[in-house]
């Protein structure tokens, strides 16, 4: 493959990863609305996505393993490393909270990730414009449905508007690090793998702007940014998640479903 | 207590081109576009369709259960009408 060749594939594996562990940790985040959800509806709703972004994950997990070159299948990389090994950024990880702050949660990582996957549809590398083809339009609709209900719940009752206030300030502080670049970002760009994201903020912009003004919220600026994620630095939060996730693979080593 | 004022929507799937919308159920959602999202969440799951239509429940002015006699039971002793009395010519074909 031409476009793994001009990166090494260290870099490439790292890169992956990451793209890897944000799905599956925002989509296990999701998923724990299952059963939960405030009525019928998005209780089918955040499932079909938390499984658009699993499917992803585990699209990139299995190509992350053959890159790697260790033996690794996506089960192994998914479920038993330790939490330093993670390297989703923090957005991905946060707690559910509400479910205006889960809807907000959605729609900054996936309007992150929209302009990711657009840039990824031209990759030299195949295998991810291939990945990218089919998550660009499952993105598409995650950001139409968390954006819908940012607007009705910043624009809605007294409470409901108190509750979104609340979440874009609580969420303020991990925009930030989705954009951060490295040597891994900037190795994939010069290879025309992937866009760096410190080059997708104004397109973030462009998907969230219209929304906040739809719905009457003001952006926040903060002075705490949380950073880390992308080196294995977590929040508490994480930890009690990949509990939870790793629990059948640490109990069954190996186990096959 | 905030459930109660979400509306009802009825929605009608078309399954592919060529075929009408048939009805499949109903959702709960504040206005019309969170009712499509609604019904592609909750009835396309597994493909289901290909074009969707929402229609407020409200809309729909149904025929009354206690007048089923008067509005249907006249048809049953018409059995003419059903088209079962034609010889259809072999080059028809399916019809």
């Amino acid at each position: 493959m031409a476009a793994a060749a001009a990166v090494s594939g260290e870099a490439l594996t790292a890169f992956l990863l990451r793209l890897a562990d944000d799905h599956l940790i925002i989509g296990h985040r999701l998923s724990e609305w299952c059963g939960h959800a405030p009525m019928l509806e998005e209780d089918l709703a955040m499932p079909n996505m938390a499984l658009d972004l699993i499917g992803q994950a585990r699209t990139l997990y299995q190509y992350a393993g053959e890159v790697e070159g260790k033996g690794r299948d996506e089960d192994q990389i998914a479920y038993v490393r330790r939490e330093r090994d993670y390297v989703n950024c923090l957005m991905a990880e946060r707690e559910n909270g509400d479910f205006a702050h889960t809807m907000l949660r959605q729609l900054h990582f996936a309007a992150f990730m929209q302009p990711l996957w657009q840039g990824m549809l031209s990759s030299r590398d195949e295998r991810l414009a291939g990945i990218a083809a089919k998550a660009e339009k499952e993105v598409a609709y995650h950001i139409r449905h968390a954006g819908e209900w940012v607007v009705r719940l910043g624009d809605g009752t007294e409470e409901s508007t108190r509750r979104m206030k609340a979440a874009v300030e609580a969420l303020a502080p991990y925009v930030d690090e989705l954009f951060e670049s490295d040597a891994v970002t900037k190795a994939m760009a010069e290879a025309g793998i992937a866009p760096d994201p410190a080059t997708l903020r104004p397109a973030f912009d462009a998907i969230v702007g219209p929304i906040f003004a739809e719905a009457g919220l003001a952006w926040v600026e903060t002075q705490h940014g949380q950073t880390g994620g992308r080196q294995g630095r977590h929040g508490e939060a994480l930890g009690f998640l990949l509990a939870e996730l790793q629990h059948m693979q640490r109990t069954y080593p190996g186990m096959i479903w | 207590m905030t459930k109660n004022q979400i509306p009802l929507w009825e929605v009608f799937i078309r399954p592919r081109n060529g075929l009408a919308h048939k009805h499949c159920g109903s959702v709960h959602a504040a206005d019309e576009v969170m009712a499509l999202q609604a019904a592609r969440d909750v009835y396309t799951r597994r493909g289901e369709g290909t074009s969707i239509w929402v229609v407020p429940s409200a809309a729909i002015t149904a025929s009354d259960p206690e007048n089923k006699d008067e509005n249907f039971e006249p048809a049953l002793t018409k059995v003419y009408r059903h088209p079962t009395f034609y010889e259809i010519p072999d080059e028809v074909g399916h019809m």
